[in-house]
This record gives structure tokens, C-alpha cells and sequence, in this order.
């Protein structure tokens, strides 16, 4: 017995090699796009993308629908694989099949997948997304109704469009009627959009409305994004080393401080509590930066007072807020879809984007459910559909003309792969100068400490 | 080889310092059976947890980071990354960061939870309904840390219930505990605390329980008090579980990443002064996946670690010594 | 001798009075902490009466009146398979405890009872494993999950658990401090072999230890989100984490924080259940098992 051990040890050692060796060899197929495959693989975080494509995408077969899978008329299966995004969950999955799509066969690959605007760039300077005009197919023509800004964050340096959706996502300033009314004597909204229409005249309204005893912003990320849409240059120079401290961000940093010491703003942070009760009949705020699905959904559920009785006037501030362009056009939002190189998908891909990115009348129904409004993608649809709109919530006000007039001034020709971080990371380190805690060049050096950690290639200009 | 095994002097506890009386040897070796019931542990080790482990300390020597999906190296860089994470990260101000929290909470939690365990052994007080009150104390443990995160920032944020009694009671006229850097520490230590101490009574217990109860009495009648009983027969006897305790909190403590997470939503403020050693692991290994940087940092953490236990397992047989001192005086 | 039973009597009095003043200071502290134990599920139950614009705008002693809407909702989501992933996640937690407290168990059995060459060295070696921080291992490991093609099966979040370092060294610290030797050697002249001395001897008397990490390993399990998150794939193989965290991303016109509440409530029962059943255990396994030092 005493010598049979190391004889065993040996055994379950070369047992373990060889399943190594075994398992690691995987033929590796060709990366072509090809059609024919019976089951498309989807990634995603939420079920977003899944209600959608369940309810407006013609061939699905709805009794077959499931947890996570769905069944079109001809057969093909549809699998979902859902990640959430606590800890860039998300990402890492994503990316993890991604690299390892070549070594798995077909019908185990990811087909398609969801990306946001902020990590955009990532994906779509990758190989891994698909030409959408030359692999998968849609041609000009197709697209040509698309928000120019929705096809700018997907393009490639070669120029090449690597995803597509159906959203567009316009912000405007939705403000409090009724303090309106009583600071300046009208709600109209272009004469509030006189008061509002550049910064220098944002910042006088906001005195005027302390001295009413009103705030004009909630806190200190809610016009971030206003700035960082119409940055001046990327936020990383093409050499992709030097962080660029951009005018634009130097601009909200000294704005935000400003408000905070003269109280303009409620100190709040974007979703905390007293950001979410401001939007509400106690609170104080005048104005909120607002997109698409965040007023038809977020602002309007808080600005009730009794979430039991039904959403018209009298209930809270339904009726009371309404919404113009603001100083500068932004948006904020959106979902783009990429097809997945090595997919065995591609026709039906090209179809479901065709369906739910360029067809008008799906995308105009998408828009019309009163369950879900997105504001879609298709400016034929939207227009269509803003002949003679009257919002309920925002007191009979015609939004979705705003949102077409403001969508098309977005200009986002300054985005980089690291936007991401980089916003992050910048609200994080100054909200702790905001407060008073920490002087504005400490401030940078967290912010620099962290990008670093985040970016190890990024270095502070010289 | 390795299965020489000398059979003449076998004593099975290593405590055990009293002669074994039993002189008969025996002819066949019962080692092999050590070997063989600590196969499984050994295999999965090497296959889950070694394998994994030695990619990441071979690439700490490396630079190993993705921009976007593509990757840059594994090249050869020597120590480049430990100095760049000794020298030009804050790693060792995280570090500080994390003994401060896990110490914040654990002194307190230790003193709970020995108390506890004494309070729910001790003969004479007899307490009532120990059953109850064993049972709710580990429940907060049952709750995600990122459930507990986010309860506690409701309770605590600046138009919360703890803030309405402050300003009540003209304590202060705004309450931000983001703006205080102990304050966000405490918070964070205490919720470490609520949720783990429960964990660390049962240990403990568990430890008391199995202290032989005449003992206790043969005390009493000795006319030894509560203090004296705790201090000369439960503790010493104590010792390994009491061990334990400390050594897998110091462990979690240093690892302490989901509660500050959660409540300081990533950031570790005010001014980086929560931020843990393993928030700052994670958001290395994140975005860009940098190897390199992480295996250095993860590589140092391992060390320090070690030290770390080799103190605090001199500090508690240290105690030991000094009791048999002053055992033998009396 | 009056004096002495004055003396005598005045101490026992002065006992009494001690004795009570401690009973009434211990109970005073039991129930401040216990109140402050039951405090999260208080808010977690408060919460799921709530609807989402109530909770995301702070905080509430008293009950909501949506518990009704909020549960009806959280049944009718049939993205949600809400009984498959407690069935999942029951499985899956209950296996790796029951799979890391036996091995863990063998394992401490090896160090403790058997004298060999390396057992010292052994014993270091993986209270050294133990120091390692799990994040360190976890990309590496993540990355071998996929290459075996391993990802969305439940090997890789049950397997692991054979060795584990802690739950090992908790249960050798219980046997070191309880397993008299004389009781192996009793059954060795019995003739018993090595393997039913374990099984039939050793493992019952650790039952104390045991248990107790049964229960710390089950709750551990089932909280897990890291690891699950990245390997499971099918929307029928996720665990309660997976699920709960879902809601938490989810898309703003079906974002309901009164579900997720509700969800995570109806979560925490089985693990309720669970550790009421293990902690009678606990306290009935050690009434029986006495222990001789």
C-alpha cells in the first residue's frame, strides 16, 4: 500500500493533462458572418431590448415566448443571457465571450449584442462589431431617417457604422410651471427659453430664483452632462496618453461651485433621495436636465402625490412642469444593438435591425404605446407623430417637436473610449469640492489618482 | 519517499505536551491515511485555486492591460509594477483606510460577541430566552451586504430619520456624513459590525460550549466571581477558537470591499478616505484588466497579510505564557 | 455564630441584589441589540408595502399600503422565474455547504489525528492559502471557466468549495480543542478501519462545528452575486442575486424598486428557514455530545 500512493498520485496527474489537453483543443471555426444558424444569442443587461423586440418584432411566435427564450414562426430560437451592470458585471461577461468566439463553435457564439453610449467606442473600434452597412447589410438609404448624433457615437476611425438604434434620446430643461408663474409671471415656454438660452443668462435666472427662495438645479451632476455633450475636444487626445482638461468641464466645475456656495442648488447627488423628492410637490427646485425616458417615466412618477389615485391634474405636480431646449442641446440615453463578429446570424439580424431601427411605422408604434414612449429613433416617424401633440403631463405642451429640434443639434464628434471613466470619475472627485470638504486642486489629484487606476496609459498633461 | 514513516514516538495533538502512556507500537503505519484524506482538499486547490493564482503572480512581473478590447503585453517588466503601486498609486493609504474600518468595527464586535457568549453560558445568571436572542443576532448576517449598503443610506442621508432627530434635538442644522471622514468610517464599521458580529457570537460560542462544565463549578465553589472565572479558565481555554476569530476577521477585514462599495456608491470619499485596499484591487482589474498592476498589489496584500497574522498569533498565545505566570504565583 | 450567619446570610442577599442588577443590565443590552438586529428587515418589509416614487424618496417607519400591487406584480413578470431560481439557488448553496463542511471536515481529521511528515508544512501551507484575497484568483479563474467551456453550469461555483481554508481551520480548532485521542485509539482495538472511525466516530462530535459552518457556508452561498454573475448564462440556471440585481438595472419605464424590495424579502425566507432548523441543531448537538477533556 505504501508504494501504490505515488503510483496513484502519478495517475491523477497524467488523467488531469490529458482532460486539459482535450478540452483545450477546440477546432477553431471560421470568424465569417454567415446566415443560416438556429439559435440567435443575445447580451444584454435588462430586459429592455426583450420587451421590445417581443412586442413589435413581426416574427415572433408569442406562445412560445419564455424565461429568456423566444421562438420565431420559422423555428429559430432566441436566447437572451442577461448580466446585470453591478461592478461592470456586464462588461466583463461580455468581453470574456467575446475573446473567446473563435474558439467555440457557431452555434455557441454570441450573435448580438447591447452597448450604451458611454462605453461605446470600446466596442465599436473593436473587431468584434460588424460593419453595419457592408457585413450586415442596411444600406444608406435605410438609415438615412436616423439623429445624425446616434450614428456619430457608433462610427469607427475608418469611418465604418458598427451598431444602430432604436432610440434617440434629445434632453431638454423641464421646468415647474407654477414657479414660474410666480417668479416671472408666465409658464410660456419661450419666454422662459429666452431666460434660459445660454449659460451667462441660466446663471442670472438662477439668483433671481434664490432670491424667491427656489432652487434652480437639484445638485451638482444634474447639468453635467450638458457640458460634457458639447465638449470642446475628447476627452483623450488622439496620442490616446494625455487627459485633456477640457473648457467645457472647467466650465461646469466652476459653475457648480459657484451655485453650491450661493445656494442655487439642493446639494444633492443624481438619484438620491432629495434629488428624487425635489421633482415632487415639496420640493423646491425649479428645473431638472431631463431626457426622453426620464420625463415620461421618472419625473412623472415622482411628481405625483398619491401614486393610488389616477395620473391627471390635481394629483402633485402632474399638469405642472413643462420642458424647453435649454442652453445647450444634449442627450442623454439611448441603446445601440451590435451584431457580433463570427455570427451565423447575419440575415436575421440585418431584419431585426432593419425592423426596429429603420422601419417607421415600428418605430413610430414603439413611440405611440403609452406604456413605453421611447422617443425613436426615425425622424419621419417622430415627426409624423408631433403634428398636433399634446402631452397630458406637461400640461398639454407639444414635447416630441422639442425633442425633433433638439435631436438634430446634437453634435457628439468628441466622444473617446474612455468617456466612461473619465465622467465618473470627474463628478466623484469634485463632489467632494463642492461640499467644501477638499480645495479644487486636491480635487484634480483624486481624480487623477483614480483615472489612473482606471486607465493605466493616461497621464496628466505636461 | 515520502511515505517513510518513523512510528516510535506518535502523539496525535500537538498541544498535548503530557506523555502519550501508551508504549505499545504499533506495527503498521496509520500516516497514509493523512495523506489520503487530504487528497480532495489538495486537488481542488490545485485545480480552482492555484492554477489561477500562479498566472497572477507571474504576471505582476509583467506590464498586462487592455485598452478597450485589445490587449497590450505580457511584457517582461520586472519590477516595474510594484514600484509603480508602492510608490505612485495610493495603495498603502487604502491599506490604512482598511485597517482603520476593520478595526473601527471589529474592537467593539469582539467585545459583543465575547460578552455574549459568556452572557448566554454563564450558570449562574441563568438568562432566559437564550434560544431567541441567539437566533436574531445572526440574522442581519442572512442580508446582502449591498441590501444592508443601501438600508443604511437611507437611514443616514441628509433628509433621513437620523438627521430629522439631529436637527430636532439642535444637534446640527444639516446633516452630511459625507462630508466627515470619520463619520462615513463609522457608519461603514458599524454596518461591517451589525452584520458580522452575530457570525463571531456562534463562533465563540460554539468555542464556550465545549468547555467542560464542571470546571465552571469546581470554580464557584472555589468562590471565584464572574471576572475571575472569564479571565483565568474561559479564555485560556478559548484560545484556538478565540484564534480564529480573530485571524479570519483580520482576513475579512482586510478584504472588505461590498459595504463601502455600496455606500460611498464606488468612490471611497470623502477625499479617498474609504476606500478600501480591494475597492482599489477591483477598479484595477475592472475597466482595463491590468494584470500587471493588480498581481503586484495582490502579491503585497498577500504578504502583508501574513505579517499581519503572524502578530496577532503571537499576540494571543503571548497571553497565554503570561497567565501561566501568574497561575503558578497564586 | 450569629455573626457568621449574618455575614453568610448579608452576602447571599448582596449575591441576590448582584445577580439580579446583572440579569437586568444583560437584558436591557440583549434587547437594544436585538432591536437593532431586526431593524434591516424591519425596513426591508416597510419597503415592500411601499411603491417605487414612495421608497426612492426616502425612508418610513410606517407600512405603505402597495404590498398587494407590488407582490401581483413581482408574480406576473414572467421575465422572472422566481420559483426556478430559489430552486436554483437552494441547490446550489445547499450543495456547496454540505460539500465544503464534509471535505473541510476530512481534511482537519487528516492534520489533526494523523502524525505524518508533511503534516506540519501541510497545515501552514493552507493557513497560508487562506490569506490570499478571493478577487485575486477570481480573473484567472474566470478565464479557465470559459476555456473548458464550463460557463453556465453549476460545476465551477459548487466545486471550489472542496477546499476551503477557513471552514477547515475552524473545524480543526473545534477538534483540537474537543476530540480526545483516546477515543480513536479505543476504536482502532476495536478493529474499526480509518474510514468508519471518521464517519462514525469524529464527524458526530464535530457536529457543533459542523453546523455552524453549514449554516455560515448556505448564507455565504446564496448571497453570492461576483462569480454567478459572470458564469451563468440561461435565464432558468440564475440564482436570487442575479435576479434581485436585474430588477436593480432595469429599464426606467419598468423600474420598480416596491418588486425588488418584495423580491428580496421573499428571498431571505428559505435562508430563514434554514438557519431556524440548523440552530436547534446546533444547541441540541451539544447538550448530547459531552466532552470529557
Amino acid at each position: 500500500m505504501k508504494k501504490r500512493l505515488p503510483v496513484l498520485l502519478l495517475a491523477l496527474v497524467m488523467v488531469f493533462s490529458i482532460s486539459i489537453a482535450a478540452f483545450g483543443c477546440d477546432k477553431v471555426e471560421s470568424m465569417d458572418a454567415v446566415s443560416g444558424g438556429k439559435v440567435l444569442r443575445i447580451r444584454c443587461w435588462n430586459d429592455e431590448f426583450q420587451s421590445r423586440f417581443r412586442s413589435f418584432y413581426p416574427d415572433v411566435n408569442s406562445e412560445k415566448s419564455g424565461e429568456g427564450v423566444d421562438y420565431l414562426t420559422d423555428g429559430t430560437k432566441i436566447e437572451w443571457v442577461i448580466v446585470a451592470n453591478q461592478n461592470n458585471a456586464y462588461q466583463i461577461a461580455l468581453d470574456t465571450a467575446l475573446k473567446a468566439q473563435d474558439e467555440k463553435k457557431r452555434e455557441d457564439r454570441v450573435d448580438m449584442f447591447l452597448i450604451e453610449a458611454d462605453y461605446a467606442s470600446k466596442y465599436v473600434d473593436s473587431e468584434y462589431s460588424l460593419d453595419i452597412k457592408k457585413d450586415v447589410g442596411l444600406t444608406d438609404n435605410l438609415l438615412k431617417d436616423q439623429y445624425e448624433y446616434t450614428q456619430t457615437i457608433v462610427t469607427d476611425k475608418n469611418n465604418k457604422l458598427k451598431a444602430t438604434s432604436w432610440q434617440a434620446a434629445p434632453g431638454l430643461y423641464a421646468y415647474r410651471r407654477d414657479i414660474a408663474k410666480e417668479v416671472f409671471e408666465t409658464d410660456d415656454p419661450d419666454v422662459i427659453q429666452e431666460k434660459v438660452s445660454d449659460w451667462v443668462k441660466f446663471e442670472e435666472t438662477a439668483a433671481t430664483m434664490k432670491e424667491n427662495g427656489y432652487y434652480m438645479l437639484s445638485g451638482f451632476d444634474d447639468s453635467f452632462r450638458v457640458f460634457s455633450n458639447n465638449m470642446t475636444g475628447k476627452w483623450v487626445k488622439d496620442d490616446n496618453k494625455t487627459i485633456n482638461e477640457d473648457a467645457a468641464i472647467n466650465n461646469w466645475i466652476k459653475q457648480t461651485k459657484d451655485f453650491s456656495e450661493k445656494g442655487y442648488n439642493n446639494g444633492t447627488t443624481l438619484w438620491d433621495e432629495n434629488w428624487q423628492k425635489g421633482q415632487g410637490p415639496e420640493g423646491k427646485v425649479f428645473g431638472y436636465f431631463y431626457s426622453t425616458w426620464g420625463i415620461n417615466f421618472t419625473l412623472l412618477g415622482n411628481s405625483l402625490a398619491d401614486k393610488n389615485k389616477p395620473e391627471e391634474e390635481g394629483n402633485g405636480l402632474y399638469g405642472k412642469w413643462a420642458v424647453c431646449p435649454g442652453p445647450q442641446a444634449y442627450y442623454w440615453g439611448g441603446t445601440w444593438l451590435c451584431a457580433a463578429a463570427g455570427t451565423d446570424n447575419v440575415t436575421l439580424i440585418r431584419d431585426i435591425m432593419y425592423h426596429l431601427t429603420c422601419n417607421k411605422d415600428t418605430m413610430k408604434a414603439i413611440t405611440a404605446d403609452v406604456k413605453i414612449q421611447d422617443f425613436t429613433n426615425n425622424k419621419a416617424a417622430m415627426a409624423e407623430l408631433a403634428v398636433g401633440y399634446e402631452s397630458a403631463f406637461l400640461g398639454g405642451q407639444n414635447h416630441i417637436q422639442m425633442f425633433l429640434e433638439a435631436a438634430d443639434k446634437i453634435d457628439m464628434s468628441n466622444i473617446s473610449p474612455y468617456d466612461q471613466g473619465c465622467n465618473e470619475k470627474i463628478q466623484g472627485a469634485m463632489a467632494d469640492y463642492f461640499k467644501g470638504t477638499i480645495s479644487l486642486d486636491k480635487a484634480w489629484a483624486n481624480f487623477y489618482t483614480n483615472i489612473k487606476e482606471t486607465y493605466p496609459q493616461l497621464q496628466k498633461a505636461s | 519517499m515520502i511515505l517513510e514513516i518513523e512510528n516510535k514516538n506518535k502523539t496525535f495533538l500537538d498541544a498535548d505536551k503530557t506523555v502519550d502512556n501508551k508504549k505499545k507500537r504499533k506495527h503498521f503505519s496509520y500516516s497514509k491515511w493523512g495523506y489520503l484524506f487530504l487528497i480532495p482538499f489538495f486537488v481542488a486547490f490545485f485545480l480552482f485555486t492555484f492554477l489561477p493564482l500562479i498566472s497572477t503572480f507571474y504576471y505582476s512581473f509583467f506590464e498586462y492591460y487592455s485598452v478597450g478590447l485589445d490587449e497590450v503585453g505580457p511584457n517582461f517588466v520586472k519590477f516595474e509594477n510594484y514600484k509603480q503601486v508602492i510608490f505612485e498609486s495610493q495603495f498603502f493609504k487604502y491599506l490604512g483606510n482598511t485597517i482603520i474600518i476593520w478595526l473601527l468595527g471589529f474592537i467593539p464586535q469582539i467585545i459583543i460577541s465575547l460578552l455574549l457568549a459568556v452572557l448566554f453560558t454563564d450558570t449562574r445568571l441563568k438568562l432566559k430566552f437564550t434560544g431567541f436572542f441567539k437566533s436574531i443576532i445572526y440574522m442581519p448576517n442572512l442580508v446582502m451586504a449591498s441590501a444592508f449598503g443601501m438600508l443604511f443610506l437611507t437611514i443616514f442621508s441628509t433628509s433621513g430619520p437620523i438627521a430629522n432627530i439631529l436637527i430636532r434635538l439642535n444637534i446640527t442644522k444639516h446633516f452630511d456624513y459625507s462630508t466627515s471622514i470619520w463619520m462615513t468610517r463609522g457608519l461603514i464599521a458599524s454596518m461591517n459590525l451589525l452584520m458580522w458580529f452575530g457570525n463571531t457570537t456562534i463562533l465563540l460560542m460554539a468555542g464556550v460550549m465545549g468547555i467542560d462544565i464542571s470546571l465552571f463549578e469546581a470554580a464557584r465553589i472555589d468562590g471565584a466571581n464572574s471576572w475571575k472565572i472569564f479571565f483565568k479558565i474561559t479564555m485560556p481555554l478559548l484560545r484556538p477558537i478565540f484564534l480564529f476569530v480573530l485571524l479570519t476577521s483580520m482576513i475579512g477585514g482586510i478584504q472588505l470591499f461590498d459595504i463601502p462599495q455600496v455606500f460611498t456608491r464606488g468612490m471611497g470619499n470623502p477625499n479617498l478616505t474609504s476606500k478600501t485596499v480591494i475597492m482599489y484591487l477591483a477598479q484595477v482589474l475592472g475597466t482595463s484588466k491590468n494584470y500587471g498592476a493588480a498581481g503586484a498589489a495582490s502579491v503585497m496584500l498577500f504578504f502583508i497579510t501574513v505579517v499581519l497574522s503572524l502578530v496577532l498569533f503571537v499576540f494571543t498565545y503571548k497571553k497565554d505564557i503570561s497567565t501561566k505566570h501568574k497561575g503558578r504565583k497564586a | 455564630m450569629e455573626n457568621i450567619k449574618n455575614i453568610q446570610s448579608a452576602k447571599i442577599k448582596n449575591g441576590k441584589a448582584s445577580l439580579f442588577a446583572g440579569r437586568f443590565i444583560s437584558y436591557f443590552f440583549l434587547v437594544l441589540l436585538v432591536l437593532l438586529c431586526i431593524l434591516p428587515f424591519y425596513i426591508l418589509i416597510i419597503n415592500c408595502t411601499r411603491s417605487n416614487a414612495e421608497i426612492q424618496k426616502g425612508f418610513s417607519f410606517v407600512f405603505g399600503n402597495q404590498f398587494i400591487t407590488n407582490w401581483k406584480s413581482l408574480r406576473s413578470d414572467d421575465q422572472l422565474p422566481i420559483i426556478k431560481a430559489i430552486r436554483n439557488s437552494l441547490f446550489i448553496s445547499g450543495a456547496t455547504a454540505i460539500i465544503t463542511t464534509y471535505f473541510s471536515s476530512m481534511t482537519a481529521h487528516a492534520i489533526n489525528t494523523y502524525r505524518f511528515k508533511f503534516r506540519k508544512a501541510a497545515y501552514i501551507f493552507i493557513l497560508i492559502i487562506m490569506m490570499i484575497p478571493p478577487q485575486v484568483s477570481s480573473s484567472g479563474f474566470i478565464r479557465y471557466v470559459f476555456k473548458f467551456n464550463l460557463e453556465n453550469t453549476y460545476y465551477p461555483l459548487i466545486l471550489p468549495a472542496i477546499a476551503s481554508p477557513v471552514v477547515f481551520f475552524f473545524i480543526k480548532q473545534y477538534m483540537e480543542s474537543v476530540l480526545p485521542h483516546d477515543l480513536i485509539e479505543a476504536a482502532r482495538i476495536d478493529g474499526a478501519s480509518e474510514f468508519r472511525t471518521f464517519h462514525q466516530m469524529v464527524l458526530p462530535i464535530i457536529m457543533p462545528a459542523i453546523a455552524v459552518q453549514l449554516i455560515f457556508a448556505f448564507v455565504s452561498s446564496w448571497n453570492n452575486f461576483y462569480m454567478p454573475s459572470l458564469i451563468i448564462e440561461t435565464a432558468t440556471k440564475r440564482t436570487i442575486p442575479l435576479l434581485i440585481n436585474e430588477l436593480r438595472s432595469g429599464s426606467p419605464e419598468t423600474f420598480d424598486l416596491g418588486k425588488v424590495y418584495m423580491l428580496m424579502t421573499f428571498a431571505i425566507v428559505p435562508i430563514l428557514a434554514v438557519y431556524l432548523v440548523l440552530s436547534r441543531f446546533i444547541i441540541r448537538g451539544v447538550t448530547l455530545g459531552s466532552v470529557k477533556g
